[in-house]
Protein backbone atom coordinates (compact mmCIF):
# COMPACT_ATOMS: atom_id res chain seq x y z
CA UNK A 1 0.00 0.00 0.00
CA UNK A 2 2.76 2.39 -0.90
CA UNK A 3 2.28 5.68 -2.69
CA UNK A 4 3.85 4.07 -5.71
CA UNK A 5 0.96 1.63 -5.98
CA UNK A 6 -1.54 4.44 -6.08
CA UNK A 7 0.48 6.28 -8.70
CA UNK A 8 0.45 3.21 -10.95
CA UNK A 9 -3.33 3.33 -10.79
CA UNK A 10 -3.30 7.01 -11.72
CA UNK A 11 -1.00 6.16 -14.61
CA UNK A 12 -3.39 3.44 -15.85
CA UNK A 13 -6.21 5.92 -15.54
CA UNK A 14 -4.41 8.40 -17.77
CA UNK A 15 -3.29 5.82 -20.37
CA UNK A 16 -6.78 4.44 -20.90
CA UNK A 17 -8.57 7.77 -20.65
CA UNK A 18 -10.24 6.60 -17.46
CA UNK A 19 -11.68 3.32 -18.68
CA UNK A 20 -11.39 0.05 -16.81
CA UNK A 21 -13.22 -2.11 -19.33
CA UNK A 22 -12.16 -2.93 -22.90
CA UNK A 23 -14.32 -1.56 -25.71
CA UNK A 24 -14.79 -5.12 -26.95
CA UNK A 25 -15.87 -8.12 -24.90
CA UNK A 26 -13.92 -10.60 -27.01
CA UNK A 27 -10.46 -9.69 -25.74
CA UNK A 28 -9.18 -12.25 -23.26
CA UNK A 29 -5.78 -12.69 -21.60
CA UNK A 30 -5.00 -15.51 -24.05
CA UNK A 31 -6.43 -13.91 -27.18
CA UNK A 32 -3.82 -14.33 -29.93
CA UNK A 33 -2.81 -11.02 -31.45
CA UNK A 34 -0.62 -9.71 -34.25
CA UNK A 35 -0.22 -6.36 -35.95
CA UNK A 36 -2.09 -5.77 -39.19
CA UNK A 37 0.17 -5.31 -42.22
CA UNK A 38 -0.17 -1.55 -42.09
CA UNK A 39 2.49 1.08 -42.57
CA UNK A 40 0.43 3.69 -40.87
CA UNK A 41 2.63 5.93 -38.74
CA UNK A 42 2.14 5.32 -35.05
CA UNK A 43 3.13 8.73 -33.70
CA UNK A 44 -0.47 9.68 -32.93
CA UNK A 45 -0.75 6.73 -30.53
CA UNK A 46 0.28 6.98 -26.91
CA UNK A 47 3.49 5.30 -25.88
CA UNK A 48 1.88 2.12 -24.56
CA UNK A 49 -0.30 1.50 -27.60
CA UNK A 50 2.61 2.15 -29.93
CA UNK A 51 4.71 -0.37 -28.02
CA UNK A 52 2.05 -3.04 -28.39
CA UNK A 53 1.84 -2.51 -32.15
CA UNK A 54 5.64 -2.51 -32.51
CA UNK A 55 5.91 -5.69 -30.45
CA UNK A 56 3.41 -7.45 -32.71
CA UNK A 57 4.69 -6.25 -36.07
CA UNK A 58 6.22 -8.40 -38.78
CA UNK A 59 3.67 -11.16 -38.33
CA UNK A 60 4.79 -11.81 -34.76
CA UNK A 61 2.13 -13.74 -32.87
CA UNK A 62 1.60 -13.59 -29.11
CA UNK A 63 -1.15 -13.42 -26.50
CA UNK A 64 -2.44 -10.33 -24.74
CA UNK A 65 -0.87 -11.60 -21.49
CA UNK A 66 2.54 -11.97 -23.12
CA UNK A 67 2.39 -8.45 -24.55
CA UNK A 68 1.62 -7.21 -21.02
CA UNK A 69 4.53 -9.20 -19.59
CA UNK A 70 7.06 -7.92 -22.12
CA UNK A 71 5.93 -4.30 -21.82
CA UNK A 72 5.61 -4.25 -18.01
CA UNK A 73 1.94 -3.35 -18.20
CA UNK A 74 -0.86 -4.94 -16.23
CA UNK A 75 -3.00 -7.48 -18.06
CA UNK A 76 -6.15 -5.51 -17.19
CA UNK A 77 -4.74 -2.37 -18.83
CA UNK A 78 -3.37 -4.24 -21.84
CA UNK A 79 -6.82 -5.69 -22.57
CA UNK A 80 -8.25 -2.17 -22.80
CA UNK A 81 -5.45 -0.97 -25.09
CA UNK A 82 -5.58 -4.02 -27.37
CA UNK A 83 -9.35 -3.64 -27.75
CA UNK A 84 -8.80 -0.03 -28.88
CA UNK A 85 -6.10 -1.12 -31.33
CA UNK A 86 -8.43 -3.75 -32.80
CA UNK A 87 -11.07 -1.02 -33.25
CA UNK A 88 -8.41 1.11 -34.95
CA UNK A 89 -7.48 -1.84 -37.20
CA UNK A 90 -3.87 -1.85 -36.09
CA UNK A 91 -4.09 -5.18 -34.28
CA UNK A 92 -5.89 -8.28 -35.45
CA UNK A 93 -6.93 -11.21 -33.27
CA UNK A 94 -6.77 -14.86 -34.16
CA UNK A 95 -8.84 -16.67 -31.57
CA UNK A 96 -10.29 -16.10 -28.18
CA UNK A 97 -11.38 -18.87 -25.84
CA UNK A 98 -14.96 -19.93 -25.69
CA UNK A 99 -16.74 -19.76 -22.37
CA UNK A 100 -17.02 -23.55 -22.08
CA UNK A 101 -13.76 -25.20 -23.18
CA UNK A 102 -13.94 -27.66 -20.25
CA UNK A 103 -16.62 -29.57 -22.15
CA UNK A 104 -14.75 -29.55 -25.47
CA UNK A 105 -13.72 -33.18 -25.72
CA UNK A 106 -11.62 -32.78 -28.86
CA UNK A 107 -9.65 -29.91 -27.35
CA UNK A 108 -9.07 -31.87 -24.13
CA UNK A 109 -7.79 -34.85 -26.11
CA UNK A 110 -5.39 -32.61 -27.98
CA UNK A 111 -4.15 -31.14 -24.69
CA UNK A 112 -3.71 -34.62 -23.21
CA UNK A 113 -1.76 -35.90 -26.20
CA UNK A 114 0.52 -32.88 -26.06
CA UNK A 115 1.18 -33.27 -22.34
CA UNK A 116 1.79 -37.03 -22.55
CA UNK A 117 4.29 -36.45 -25.33
CA UNK A 118 6.35 -34.37 -22.90
CA UNK A 119 6.97 -37.24 -20.49
CA UNK B 1 8.97 10.19 -27.30
CA UNK B 2 10.06 6.56 -27.39
CA UNK B 3 8.18 3.37 -26.88
CA UNK B 4 7.70 1.61 -23.56
CA UNK B 5 10.78 -0.52 -22.88
CA UNK B 6 10.55 -4.23 -23.58
CA UNK B 7 11.65 -6.17 -20.49
CA UNK B 8 13.18 -9.12 -22.31
CA UNK B 9 13.57 -10.47 -25.80
CA UNK B 10 10.12 -11.67 -26.88
CA UNK B 11 9.80 -15.30 -27.93
CA UNK B 12 6.92 -15.31 -30.36
CA UNK B 13 4.57 -18.15 -31.09
CA UNK B 14 4.88 -20.18 -34.28
CA UNK B 15 2.54 -18.78 -36.89
CA UNK B 16 0.90 -22.22 -37.13
CA UNK B 17 -0.70 -21.73 -33.69
CA UNK B 18 -4.47 -21.48 -34.03
CA UNK B 19 -5.72 -22.21 -30.53
CA UNK B 20 -4.60 -20.96 -27.12
CA UNK B 21 -6.03 -22.44 -23.97
CA UNK B 22 -5.34 -21.97 -20.26
CA UNK B 23 -5.24 -23.69 -16.92
CA UNK B 24 -5.01 -21.89 -13.58
CA UNK B 25 -2.37 -22.96 -11.10
CA UNK B 26 -4.02 -21.86 -7.89
CA UNK B 27 -2.66 -21.82 -4.38
CA UNK B 28 -1.93 -19.80 -1.29
CA UNK B 29 1.15 -17.64 -0.86
CA UNK B 30 4.37 -19.63 -0.76
CA UNK B 31 2.90 -22.94 -1.91
CA UNK B 32 5.12 -23.08 -5.01
CA UNK B 33 2.97 -21.67 -7.86
CA UNK B 34 5.83 -19.66 -9.36
CA UNK B 35 8.19 -22.61 -9.17
CA UNK B 36 5.62 -24.92 -10.72
CA UNK B 37 4.88 -22.58 -13.64
CA UNK B 38 8.63 -22.03 -14.16
CA UNK B 39 9.33 -25.77 -14.21
CA UNK B 40 6.83 -26.46 -16.99
CA UNK B 41 7.07 -23.30 -19.09
CA UNK B 42 9.06 -23.38 -22.32
CA UNK B 43 9.81 -19.67 -21.99
CA UNK B 44 11.10 -17.76 -18.98
CA UNK B 45 7.87 -17.18 -17.08
CA UNK B 46 6.49 -13.70 -17.50
CA UNK B 47 5.28 -11.57 -14.62
CA UNK B 48 2.78 -8.75 -14.56
CA UNK B 49 1.79 -6.50 -11.69
CA UNK B 50 -1.98 -6.31 -11.37
CA UNK B 51 -3.61 -3.48 -9.45
CA UNK B 52 -5.82 -4.73 -6.65
CA UNK B 53 -7.97 -2.98 -4.17
CA UNK B 54 -7.05 -3.46 -0.57
CA UNK B 55 -10.71 -3.58 0.39
CA UNK B 56 -13.75 -5.19 -1.14
CA UNK B 57 -14.27 -2.22 -3.45
CA UNK B 58 -14.21 -3.40 -7.06
CA UNK B 59 -11.59 -2.24 -9.52
CA UNK B 60 -14.26 -0.61 -11.65
CA UNK B 61 -15.39 1.52 -8.75
CA UNK B 62 -11.86 2.69 -8.22
CA UNK B 63 -11.31 4.10 -11.66
CA UNK B 64 -11.83 7.80 -11.36
CA UNK B 65 -11.06 7.66 -7.67
CA UNK B 66 -7.31 7.24 -7.75
CA UNK B 67 -6.88 8.33 -4.15
CA UNK B 68 -8.37 5.05 -2.93
CA UNK B 69 -5.88 2.68 -1.37
CA UNK B 70 -4.74 -0.05 -3.70
CA UNK B 71 -2.13 -2.74 -3.76
CA UNK B 72 -0.55 -4.75 -6.55
CA UNK B 73 -0.15 -8.48 -6.91
CA UNK B 74 2.42 -10.19 -9.07
CA UNK B 75 1.01 -12.71 -11.50
CA UNK B 76 3.32 -15.26 -13.12
CA UNK B 77 2.49 -17.25 -16.17
CA UNK B 78 4.18 -19.58 -18.58
CA UNK B 79 3.45 -21.39 -21.80
CA UNK B 80 3.70 -24.87 -23.29
CA UNK B 81 3.38 -25.44 -27.03
CA UNK B 82 1.51 -28.76 -27.24
CA UNK B 83 1.25 -29.12 -31.00
CA UNK B 84 1.94 -26.93 -34.03
CA UNK B 85 -1.57 -25.51 -33.66
CA UNK B 86 -2.16 -25.58 -29.89
CA UNK B 87 -0.55 -23.71 -27.02
CA UNK B 88 -1.36 -24.01 -23.31
CA UNK B 89 -0.86 -21.18 -20.81
CA UNK B 90 -0.45 -21.73 -17.08
CA UNK B 91 -1.44 -18.79 -14.90
CA UNK B 92 -0.45 -18.63 -11.26
CA UNK B 93 -3.50 -17.42 -9.32
CA UNK B 94 -3.43 -16.25 -5.71
CA UNK B 95 -6.38 -17.44 -3.68
CA UNK B 96 -7.29 -14.54 -1.42
CA UNK B 97 -10.69 -12.93 -1.59
CA UNK B 98 -9.35 -9.59 -2.76
CA UNK B 99 -8.03 -11.08 -6.00
CA UNK B 100 -11.51 -11.89 -7.25
CA UNK B 101 -11.33 -9.41 -10.11
CA UNK B 102 -8.15 -11.06 -11.38
CA UNK B 103 -9.81 -14.46 -11.11
CA UNK B 104 -12.67 -13.25 -13.23
CA UNK B 105 -10.24 -12.48 -16.04
CA UNK B 106 -8.29 -15.69 -15.63
CA UNK B 107 -11.18 -18.11 -15.10
CA UNK B 108 -13.11 -17.11 -18.20
CA UNK B 109 -12.58 -19.83 -20.78
CA UNK B 110 -10.10 -21.78 -18.63
CA UNK B 111 -10.07 -25.56 -18.91
CA UNK B 112 -9.82 -25.90 -15.16
CA UNK B 113 -7.55 -25.34 -12.19
CA UNK B 114 -4.77 -27.27 -10.53
CA UNK B 115 -4.79 -26.40 -6.84
CA UNK B 116 -1.35 -26.68 -5.26
CA UNK B 117 -1.50 -27.58 -1.58
CA UNK B 118 1.01 -27.99 1.21
CA UNK B 119 0.27 -30.70 3.80
CA UNK B 120 1.89 -28.53 6.49
CA UNK B 121 -0.73 -25.81 5.89
CA UNK B 122 -3.85 -27.45 4.49
CA UNK B 123 -6.19 -24.90 6.05
CA UNK B 124 -4.52 -22.15 4.02
CA UNK B 125 -5.93 -23.79 0.89
CA UNK B 126 -9.54 -23.28 1.92
CA UNK B 127 -9.91 -19.77 0.42
CA UNK B 128 -8.36 -21.12 -2.79
CA UNK B 129 -11.04 -23.81 -3.05
CA UNK B 130 -13.65 -21.14 -2.37
CA UNK B 131 -12.44 -19.15 -5.39
CA UNK B 132 -12.21 -22.21 -7.67
CA UNK B 133 -15.74 -23.25 -6.77
CA UNK B 134 -17.10 -19.72 -6.97
CA UNK B 135 -15.98 -19.50 -10.59
CA UNK B 136 -17.21 -23.01 -11.39
CA UNK B 137 -13.83 -24.33 -12.44
CA UNK B 138 -13.31 -28.09 -12.43
CA UNK B 139 -10.11 -28.88 -10.55
CA UNK B 140 -7.52 -31.33 -9.39
CA UNK B 141 -5.23 -31.10 -6.37
CA UNK B 142 -1.46 -31.54 -6.35
CA UNK B 143 0.30 -31.70 -3.02
CA UNK B 144 3.65 -30.02 -3.52
CA UNK B 145 5.99 -32.28 -1.67
CA UNK B 146 8.57 -29.97 -0.18
CA UNK B 147 11.92 -31.47 0.62
CA UNK B 148 11.72 -32.46 4.26
CA UNK B 149 7.92 -32.32 4.37
CA UNK B 150 6.34 -35.51 5.61
CA UNK B 151 4.66 -37.98 3.28
CA UNK B 152 0.92 -37.69 3.49
CA UNK B 153 -1.84 -40.17 3.82
CA UNK B 154 -4.16 -39.72 0.83
CA UNK B 155 -7.36 -40.52 2.71
CA UNK B 156 -6.37 -38.07 5.42
CA UNK B 157 -5.79 -35.23 2.94
CA UNK B 158 -9.00 -36.00 1.04
CA UNK B 159 -10.87 -35.86 4.28
CA UNK B 160 -9.16 -32.67 5.48
CA UNK B 161 -9.84 -30.89 2.18
CA UNK B 162 -13.29 -32.46 1.83
CA UNK B 163 -12.52 -33.60 -1.73
CA UNK B 164 -15.01 -35.45 -3.89
CA UNK B 165 -13.92 -39.04 -4.57
CA UNK B 166 -13.54 -38.24 -8.29
CA UNK B 167 -11.29 -35.22 -7.73
CA UNK B 168 -7.73 -36.10 -8.72
CA UNK B 169 -5.22 -35.89 -5.88
CA UNK B 170 -1.53 -36.35 -6.66
CA UNK B 171 1.84 -35.55 -5.17
CA UNK B 172 4.34 -33.56 -7.13
CA UNK B 173 7.60 -31.74 -6.65
CA UNK B 174 7.13 -28.33 -8.25
CA UNK B 175 10.84 -28.32 -9.19
CA UNK B 176 10.55 -31.58 -11.10
CA UNK B 177 9.20 -31.54 -14.69
CA UNK B 178 8.15 -35.20 -14.67
CA UNK B 179 5.92 -35.19 -11.57
CA UNK B 180 4.65 -31.68 -12.39
CA UNK B 181 3.60 -32.80 -15.88
CA UNK B 182 1.89 -35.89 -14.45
CA UNK B 183 -0.14 -33.66 -12.09
CA UNK B 184 -1.37 -31.70 -15.10
CA UNK B 185 -2.14 -34.89 -17.05
CA UNK B 186 -4.22 -36.24 -14.15
CA UNK B 187 -6.21 -33.01 -14.11
CA UNK B 188 -6.86 -33.05 -17.86
CA UNK B 189 -7.78 -36.76 -17.77
CA UNK B 190 -10.36 -35.84 -15.15
CA UNK B 191 -11.68 -32.99 -17.31
CA UNK B 192 -11.90 -35.35 -20.25
CA UNK B 193 -13.82 -37.96 -18.26
CA UNK B 194 -16.27 -35.27 -17.18
CA UNK B 195 -16.73 -34.10 -20.77
CA UNK B 196 -17.36 -37.66 -21.98
CA UNK B 197 -19.79 -38.23 -19.12
CA UNK B 198 -21.67 -35.02 -19.91
CA UNK B 199 -21.89 -35.92 -23.60
CA UNK B 200 -23.49 -39.26 -22.77
CA UNK B 201 -26.27 -37.41 -20.95
CA UNK B 202 -27.00 -35.04 -23.78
Amino acid sequence: MSGQDDSSLVRSYVITGGRAKPSRADIDVITLIKATPSNEPLHRLNREKRSIVELCRGGALMTVAEAAGYLNLSVALTKVLVADLVDEQLITTRTSPTSTPATDRTLLEEVLNGLRARL
Amino acid sequence: MGSAPVSKQPIYLADTVQVATKILVAGHFGVGKTTYVGTLSEIDPLRTEEVMTASSVGYDDLVGLPDKKTTTVAMDFGRLTLSPRLVLYLFGAPGQERFRRLWQDLAYGALGALVLADTRNLAESFPVFDRVEEFGLPYGVAVNHFAGGRRFDEAEVRDALDLHQDTPLVTCDARDPQSSTIALIRLVEHLHERAVHQESFR
